[in-house]
């Protein structure tokens, strides 16, 4: 199980010159005794044995080669990791003082290059990949949708420092309200996209009020109990919903009241552009792009608002923001809407992009995606969430294509089943190589004088009371 | 009347499976302040161990003497899980430790999912079903109805169950009130740092807390496998909101509280089950433990936290 962990960073590999070497290549050793024994104990059951299914009952069977691999495998990991990794840590690399100077403006470039890149990117595909740009767009929109939510969750984890499992329920809500109303009331997409906002905002609301009292982790499972409970509502209430075999034929958007097609009073009749199925993943994209524009740009006007201020004042002492005479429930309440109304905007994109929703979408791995994508890219860094959304979706979705491995492990081999395995692992080892996300600086909103990023080392982020 | 007392027995033999998963949560809940998010997920590795132990004895070996196969089982599943639990510990939540609030349950959201997953590709994806080994019981109450007669029965299973989860329960908190070990462990759930100035090794403590958790929680895998019958992947997600749920409606860091809650737990579903719906007995668990943390943040038997400024 540790092995993929401990293989990781076996690259750097050179001779370093230890006075005490010998003690350290035996403590080395001794230690990778210990961690392929535990792997012997661990993945006995698990990878020597297998219970299989079979007409009579169940029937164990052995994998004796798979087992002896995995512990081989930790064996030399660890060894590896001991003998190159570890013992120059602690030598080389300390820690840099907490704040940081001006420098190259690293992040200013990659936020204006990815930004110009995700203008272009679908014409960047269409021109550069024309086989496979479909599938690439489709990807982007994804990711996209993922780095809105992100967004939408770092308002209320990042900003106002509630930690909320439950935010996928916001999700469910957005994409139920406009695949409901499209049935029942046929709302088309643009109709539908405020009403899900508002919907969201108002389950915020209501979800939000009694709970707000509560501190840290005790709100963070209540959370998870509500969107559970959203998820087993629509499972079961068959007559509204349709239960688990969902809602279909959710409509796509249209340009102004005209679709996107062949037939005649189309928009591409309108403006006499011959219709290519590429033009709908094109226009999907930049709806989505647009609403996460939307979301980045009102986040980053309301901090400077005081409401903004009083989110962030709230993350980082409740008490004192109390004494000062900010009204805490309401700050917490708006933080709390505000983050489900752009779920909601997502959720109603997510139906129109699928036409077709079911509770199985909604479940509580949805939630803990996002919640990773924000913890990971940093709390409260806008450009951390987009980098942690394109390595964790992305990197999920690079597996899907992994063919060449095939020729390794043999046809039966089949990647796909280990994205999320890989993707828990990904989130354990980055989190325990950088536990304040991968960008940790932040942007101050009020400075005296001069802009100066600081460490997140000295802020008290997601303490979540 | 039989109905109501054949509803009380199951009640509070899937309440001691409960109560058995929350005590690893509030145990570590107390000491280190934090929701073992994996620990629910302990609980199917520790049945899927029981599994493979089961089907090693009785199928390779050829033990065909129950009782004997059964504490085989127990024992080799608790020392197998403990391990599981221990590494889960030194892998995701040390490294970790005297970082901010978030970090931790993130790598246990993590940890999760990778066990969750490991199990599935490993094992497969297919529920496992085992059929019912031990059957029969002694009848409690008999009476008629409208369509035949109803009896209230208390199956063997459950009776080991019930008798397994008190032996348990006894041993255990002696084991906390009574030896070094328990006195180490209040002392870092009271005050760590003062723990480690007095000589406690903390980090040994928690480490052991996490072995106890994954021991009892293995131990509950064992008897739900029992129980039920039929084991996946994916057992451990459910189980262990309903169990964190047991622990928090007990009083998060209280060990009966845990017990306590479990029972409650057990018996509000099974009956929420039996007289109204069945599709909606996760939504009245979630919803009591909303509703407990609202109104009654300490919960049942626990302390009330209070804030220093």
């Amino acid at each position: 199980m540790a092995s993929t962990s401990e293989t990781a960073g076996t690259g750097t590999s050179g001779a370093v010159p230890q006075p005490e070497r010998e003690t350290r290549l035996a403590r080395a050793l001794r230690e990778s005794v210990i961690a392929a024994g535990l792997t012997a104990i661990l993945g006995f059951f698990f990878l020597a044995l297998r219970t299989e299914i079979e007409t009579g009952g169940l029937v164990l069977s052995t994998r004796w080669g798979l087992w002896l691999a995995a512990i081989g495998i930790v064996f030399v990991g660890r060894l590896a990791l001991n003998l190159f990794v570890f013992g120059r840590l602690g030598a080389t690399t300390r820690r840099k003082p907490a704040t940081t100077g001006a420098g190259f403006p690293v992040a200013k470039v990659l936020t204006w290059g990815l930004l110009i890149f995700a203008i272009v990117l679908p014409f960047f595909f269409t021109i550069v990949f024309p086989q496979r740009d479909r599938q690439y767009i489709d990807l982007a929109i994804l990711i996209m949708t993922y780095i809105m939510l992100g967004w939408g969750l770092n308002i209320v984890v990042g900003l106002a420092g509630l930690l909320d499992l439950g935010y996928v329920a916001f999700y469910a809500v957005g994409a139920y309200s406009f695949g409901l109303s499209a049935q029942y009331l046929g709302f088309g997409f643009w109709t539908a996209l405020p009403l899900a906002g508002l919907l969201a905002a108002s389950w915020g609301m209501i979800l939000g009020f009694p709970v707000l009292r509560l501190r840290g982790d005790y709100l963070a499972i209540v959370t998870l109990a509500f969107g559970e409970i959203i998820r087993v509502v629509l499972l079961n209430w068959t007559d509204f919903t349709g239960g688990p075999n969902g809602v279909s034929g959710i409509p796509k958007p249209t340009i102004f009241g005209w679709e996107l097609g062949r037939r005649d009073g189309s928009f591409n009749d309108l403006i006499g552009v011959p219709y290519d199925p590429i033009q709908r993943f094109i226009f999907l994209y930049y709806i989505i792009f647009g609403l996460a524009l939307l979301t980045n740009f009102v986040t980053m006007r309301l901090r400077r608002l005081p409401i903004g201020r009083a989110w962030e004042a709230l993350r980082e002492d409740e008490i004192a923001c109390r004494s000062l005479g900010i009204n805490t429930r309401n700050t917490k309440l708006s933080a709390f809407s505000i983050g489900a109304m752009f779920a909601g905007f997502a959720g109603s994109f997510f139906a129109t992009r699928q036409g077709f929703i079911s509770p199985e979408s909604f479940t509580f791995l949805e939630s803990a995606i996002i919640l990773a994508i924000v913890v990971l890219g940093g709390l409260g860094s806008q450009i951390g969430v987009v980098i942690a959304a394109i390595a964790m979706i992305g990197g999920i979705e690079v597996l899907r294509n992994l063919d060449f491995l095939k020729a390794i492990f043999g046809p039966d081999f089949e990647p796909t089943q280990y994205r999320m395995l890989i993707f828990g692992l990904a989130m354990v080892i980055i989190m325990v190589w950088k536990p304040r996300g991968l960008v940790s600086t932040r942007e101050p909103t009020a400075t005296l004088r001069e802009k100066k990023r600081i460490s997140s080392d000295v802020v008290a982020q997601g303490e979540g009371h | 009347m039989e109905y109501f007392v054949q509803q009380l027995v199951n009640g509070l033999t899937l309440g001691s499976i409960y109560g058995l998963i929350a005590i690893g949560y509030t145990m570590v809940y107390g000491i280190i302040g934090m929701i073992n998010f994996a620990h629910g997920d302990i609980f199917m590795i520790g049945a899927f161990i029981a599994l493979s132990t089961f089907l090693l004895l009785t199928t390779i070996l050829g033990i065909s003497f129950l009782p004997l196969v059964l504490l085989v089982v127990l024992v080799v599943s608790m020392a197998f899980t403990s391990a599981w639990g221990w590494t889960v510990e030194r892998l995701a939540y040390r490294p970790l430790r005297g970082s901010f609030r978030l970090a931790p349950l993130i790598t246990a959201i993590g940890m999760s999912i990778v066990l969750q997953n490991f199990v599935q590709v490993s094992q497969g994806a297919r529920v496992k079903p085992l059929p019912p080994q031990i059957t029969g019981g002694i009848t409690l109450m008999e009476g008629s109805s409208a369509n035949g007669t109803i009896q209230a029965q208390l199956s063997y299973m459950q009776i080991i169950i019930i008798a397994t989860t008190l032996v348990l329960m006894v041993g255990f908190s002696l084991l906390i009130s009574r030896t070094p070990l328990g006195r180490a462990q209040r002392a870092c759930e009271q005050d760590r740092k003062m723990a480690a100035l007095l000589g406690v090794n903390v980090d040994r403590t928690i480490s052991l807390t996490f072995i106890m958790g994954a021991a009892l929680a293995s131990v509950a895998g064992l008897m739900f496998m029992l129980l039920y019958g039929v084991i996946d992947f994916y057992i451990g997600f459910l189980a262990g909101v309903k169990a964190f749920t047991a622990a928090v409606l007990g009083g998060i860091g209280s060990l009966p509280g845990a017990m306590l809650g479990g029972l409650l737990i057990g018996l509000i579903e099974v009956f929420w089950s039996a007289y109204f719906t069945v599709e909606y007995k996760d939504v009245a668990a979630f919803s009591i433990l909303a509703i407990v943390l609202i109104f009654m943040p300490s919960g049942l038997l626990g302390k009330p936290e209070i804030e220093k400024v």
